[in-house]
């Protein structure tokens, strides 16, 4: 990865990576427009949100589903989509739907508890 | 101990010979008149396994340079070679190749950009990329295209610049025509421009690297200063270059070749093959008294400013000769033009410059024009007025 903040000198020539993966330490969800949240409490932990997401932004663990990786997830809303579990009011949003469901980023003010 | 052949060749096949003895290991290039004598003389030594080169027949000058900007970031020893539209066609890797900092060697055989359509020379092709980031030398003659292409290669690949090289030479004026050219002895070339290793190579698998990531705001600007500041390392590696080219094959090269300027009062500079005509038109002028010198300038990018100036301190009116137009600039000047006027007026020179466009779409260029330019600026030194600051040579007016 290269150093934070680097200055022109510093900085890798022509905007090079030098490592492989360094994506995991980079925050590549900052222009997500759309969040996930999800209701723990209904969650079946099919892990098909885990299947389907495509930036692997799903964290799961013991087979079972823990929370989303916000530094990586850019809001596509395919786990929403094919989240196969109904809820009638949602924990976060009220509303009946999935267990997961998609919110404006702005009105959630980057809580951690989801 | 270098041997060289004398061959008449044209300038174009001397690019291609140079190209035979560099022997890089991917050429990718798409045929374009006045270009094609450089591409279908290379492929032919492909063919004759002449070179160990893989080469691409593109469908495109987009694909071409595409295909060298990849072989380039798989740590190749890249070639090809354009002219006009076929080099407007490459305009947007031309930026990438340069950005990436891939030392990607083209010959460039200068050709006037359509519309209405024109095979011959002018500039148009070149210039147009002037700010693209890449090193331009311009070559008067076969001999002079042969030599750069062979330094553009130790230019490029050097660990300072990492910047693309751009060599031109003038559409059939010399790329079509025939001249005795010292070819040097493939052992010597290949010793002069050694072996290239890349520090980041996409085929180096112990380290993987990714070329042309995402770069925004964040760090797209240092980027481009990188950039910037390899450019300005160029001048002193192209002048050292030059002159280890003169100690091992003879021919020194500099920043631009002075003819009679030591006590000029008068001094016109030109690119390229019209230097030939200038050069001439001078010494007859010079028998007659006239204080008149040329600069003929080899390398437009990186702009010689500061050596331009020394260089025409003691002048006191300065001609500009531009065989392409800057449209919509000042009076519809030309590129040098503009790029001489910066250099004088951002040292506090005091000279007077006037330009003068001429040999558009292959328009021949007489050594009366060259003698009209030395009354006028004879005149100008005279009077201490320009009476008109861009002129036309050789057009029906």
């Amino acid at each position: 990865m290269a150093k934070e903040n680097a200055t022109w000198r510093e900085a890798n020539i022509a905007g090079l990576v030098l490592e492989p993966g360094c994506t995991a330490e980079y925050n590549t969800g900052t222009w997500r427009v759309l969040r996930p949240v999800h209701d723990m409490s209904k969650c079946t932990h099919c892990l098909i949100c885990w299947v389907y997401c495509p930036d692997s932004a799903i964290v799961v663990e013991n087979g079972r589903w823990v929370r989303f990786d916000y530094d990586h997830c850019k809001g596509c809303g395919i786990c929403a989509n094919e989240c196969p579990v109904k809820v009638d009011a949602h924990e976060y949003t009220g509303k009946a739907g999935k267990v997961i469901q998609m919110v404006e980023e702005k009105s959630w003010e980057k809580e951690e508890k989801c | 101990m270098v041997v060289s052949t004398k061959m008449a060749l044209e300038g174009a096949h001397a690019s291609a010979q140079a190209m035979r003895q560099i022997n890089p290991d991917v050429v990718a290039a798409y045929p374009i008149t006045p270009q094609t004598a450089i591409v279908q003389t290379f492929s032919q030594y492909v063919a004759d396994g002449e070179v160990d080169t893989e080469f691409i027949a593109v469908e495109s000058e987009h694909a071409a340079m595409s295909a060298c900007i990849g072989a380039a970031a798989a740590g190749g020893r890249v070639m090809t070679a354009t002219a006009a539209n076929g080099l407007a066609l490459m305009w947007e890797e031309l930026y990438i190749a340069a950005s990436l900092r891939l030392p990607i060697v083209m010959s460039v055989v200068n050709r006037a950009l359509s519309a209405p359509l024109n095979i011959h020379c002018d500039h148009s092709d070149s210039m147009g990329a002037r700010d693209a980031g890449w090193i331009q030398l311009y070559s008067e003659t076969g001999q002079e295209a042969y030599d750069n292409t062979i330094q553009a290669v130790r230019i490029a690949e050097h660990p300072d610049l990492l910047l693309p090289v751009m060599v031109m030479q003038d559409g059939f004026i010399t790329g079509h025509a025939v001249e005795l050219v010292e070819v040097a002895d493939d052992a010597s070339v290949k010793e002069f421009i050694g072996t290239y290793t890349p520090k980041y190579s996409l085929l180096d698998i112990d380290h993987p690297v990714t070329f042309g990531a995402w770069d925004l705001w964040d760090y797209y600007f240092e980027h481009k200063r990188q950039q910037t500041d390899a450019m300005s390392k160029a001048m002193k590696v192209i002048v050292d270059v030059g002159k280890e080219f003169g100690q091992v094959f003879g021919r020194t090269y500099g920043i631009f070749d002075a003819y009679a300027m030591d006590d000029a009062e008068l001094a016109i500079i030109v690119l390229s093959s019209t230097a030939g005509t200038a050069r001439t038109v001078i010494r007859e002028l010079r028998k007659k008294g006239l204080k008149i010198g040329l600069l003929k300038l080899r390398v437009f990018r990186p702009f010689p400013a500061q050596e331009l100036v020394a260089a025409l301190k003691d002048v006191k009116a300065v001609a500009v000769l531009d065989r392409s137009i800057s449209f919509g600039a000042m009076e519809g000047a030309g590129p040098l033009f503009l790029e001489v006027c910066a250099a004088l007026f951002a040292a506090g020179a005091t000279q007077k410059v006037v330009n003068y466009i001429y040999g558009l779409g292959g328009r021949d260029v007489l050594p009366e024009y060259i003698e009209r330019v030395a009354s006028d600026l004879q005149e100008i030194a005279d009077t201490g007025k320009v009476k008109s600051l861009v002129n036309y040579l050789g057009l029906r007016e």
